[in-house]
């Protein structure tokens, strides 16, 4: 067997919405460069809605794969949604990943849950 | 373009060392032990392999213990140095930061077993700190083990220095030469050293199989319990084919290794210096001092694992000290230890050379390389804080 799905490898070698929005919403940064993982989402948000979102990520194939995922999980949703993505759900949609990369998915998570709590901050709005 | 650049963690088996065991396998099953001639062709075979071996390393066959592999004949030479100790009421052994888990976790295990254990350090370039290692030396320290060469940043150690001092003190001596073995020319008698540890399929011959050298005069007990074999010093029925393919092995590689070194370590230097164009990256280990094949290199802002796919989707085999790449949480011990820190110790590559490797290829790893680390720096949060300027680069 294959070290990852077919799913995660093709969302590390064209991971989705990568790069950065200068007028971003919401930046949410997780993880560190000493543990091997740091993640960075940023969100453009209309109406509720993430219309746009791109992220850049330092790590593994997983951490790669897995921020490319959850952007496409949550991109064009709405904020009620969005808050209750899990590392669960970026997983499954990944086809799964090895018991000892599922951090990777918490990051992705967390990255985004972190970049909605700085739209909150920033509009002064209660998702 | 397919390239196996990783033969610090196993080699391709020559086709002399495959067609040399087969027979063992299918017409020379016998065993070994047993008298009739079935057994006894077997038996020659494996005295044959002894004596290639000793000829090659400048040692006497029955100076010549086989075993399963290099981590078999660390574990053996290190119990069975630590039981003399015992015997004399010696509970100290000397050995460094930068060994492999095979010594590592033996001597782990020797310290809950009440033995202590100094691990001297190493410079920045990854050579040991002699003068440290003499200091360390007292009256009970009944073992010295260093590594000839280091499995990840290819350096060599002075060897032969480190000899002359624990046999001035009366130390035992033993190296594990995993590495170096058939890659650069090895003289247990020139080395001085006591007991010297290697295997097969670290140069071109079956897995399953290494020795252990152990000098004439030297207390050596089993590992493992049974048999008679090897003089009663390793039970078990001898892995003859296997035995076989090493003698084969060692034999082809020794008789072109003075050609090989330095066509080998000038296609490595082309490497080093390919790789040294890309910003912000290091070479791990030192420059002059490493195996002929040896390449590590740091990037900075990128991690190891992602790079070793993307040179796997441009048919490039290599490895990675990164956490990730290892299955553990912490990078690579090797690298903290000659300094790197946690950031960029995750983002190494290391590249090691077969014989059989040509100009056009090393062109092409260092392009696939420059690409690869490029292109994971275009979306890496910790590259573009230090290109904006908001944190410092480290390399």
């Amino acid at each position: 067997m294959a070290l990852y799905s077919e799913k995660v490898m093709d969302h590390f070698r064209n991971p989705r919405n990568v790069g950065r929005i200068e007028d971003a919403d919401g930046v949410g940064e997780v993880g560190n460069a000493k543990c091997g993982d740091i993640m960075k989402m940023y969100l453009k948000i209309e109406n509720d809605v993430v219309v746009d979102v791109k992220f850049e990520t330092f790590g593994c194939a997983s951490a790669v794969a897995s921020s490319s995922m959850a952007t496409e999980l949550i991109k064009g949703r709405p904020l009620s949604e969005v808050k209750k993505l899990t590392n669960k759900a970026v997983a499954e949609a990944l086809d799964g990943l090895p018991d000892y990369k599922m951090h990777c998915s918490v990051l992705a998570e967390e990255a985004i849950l972190s970049a909605l709590e700085d739209y909150q901050k920033k509009t002064g709005k209660k998702i | 373009m397919n390239i196996y650049a990783d033969n610090a963690a196993t080699t391709k088996m020559s086709k002399k060392a495959v067609s040399a065991m087969m027979p063992y396998f299918e017409e020379l099953y016998g065993n070994p032990s047993s008298l009739y001639s079935a057994g006894q062709r077997a038996k020659e075979a494996i005295e044959e392999a002894r004596e290639t071996i000793a000829g090659i390393i400048g040692a006497s066959a029955r100076e010549i213990i086989f075993t399963s592999g290099g981590t078999e004949s660390d574990n053996q030479a290190i119990m069975s140095a630590a039981a003399n100790g015992k015997r004399q009421g010696k509970y100290h052994i000397i050995s460094d930061a930068i060994e492999h888990h095979a010594v590592l976790h033996t001597l782990k295990k020797l310290e809950k077993e009440g033995f202590e254990v100094t691990y001297v350090p190493v410079h920045k370039n990854g050579i040991i700190n002699v003068s440290a290692l003499e200091k360390a030396i007292r009256d009970d320290t009944c073992l010295v083990t260093v590594m000839y060469a280091n499995n990840e940043i290819g350096t060599v150690q002075p060897i032969k220095k480190i000899s002359e001092i624990c046999r001035r003190r009366g130390v035992v001596f033993h190296t594990d030469a995993v590495q170096a073995v058939g890659h650069v020319p090895i003289d247990v008698n020139d080395l001085g050293v006591d007991m010297l540890s290697a295997s097969a399929h670290k140069f071109h011959g079956a897995k399953g199989t290494g020795f252990l050298y152990v000098r004439r005069g030297v207390r050596i007990s089993s590992f493992i319990e049974g048999g008679e074999q090897e003089r009663g010093r390793r039970a078990g029925t001898e892995n003859v084919a296997g035995i076989v393919s090493m003698g084969a092995a060692l034999k082809e590689v020794a008789a072109d290794i003075d050609k090989n070194v330095p066509r080998i370590t000038a296609l490595r230097n082309r490497l080093i210096d390919g790789l040294s164009e890309i910003p912000h990256s290091a070479l791990n280990g030192d420059r002059e001092k490493r195996l002929p094949g040896n390449v590590n290199f740091c990037f900075e802002g990128i991690e190891g694992e992602s790079l070793l796919l993307l040179l796997d989707d441009k048919g490039i085999s290599a490895s990675s000290g990164s956490a990730c790449a290892s299955g553990s949480l912490d990078p690579s011990h090797v690298l903290l230890a000659i300094g790197r820190v946690h950031d960029v110790a995750h983002g190494s590559l290391r590249l090691t050379l077969g014989e059989d490797i040509t100009q056009k290829e090393i062109a092409y790893i260092i392009k696939s390389v420059k690409e690869a680390v490029e292109y994971l720096r275009g979306f890496s949060p910790v590259w573009n804080d230090c290109v904006s300027g908001k944190s410092k680069f480290i390399l």
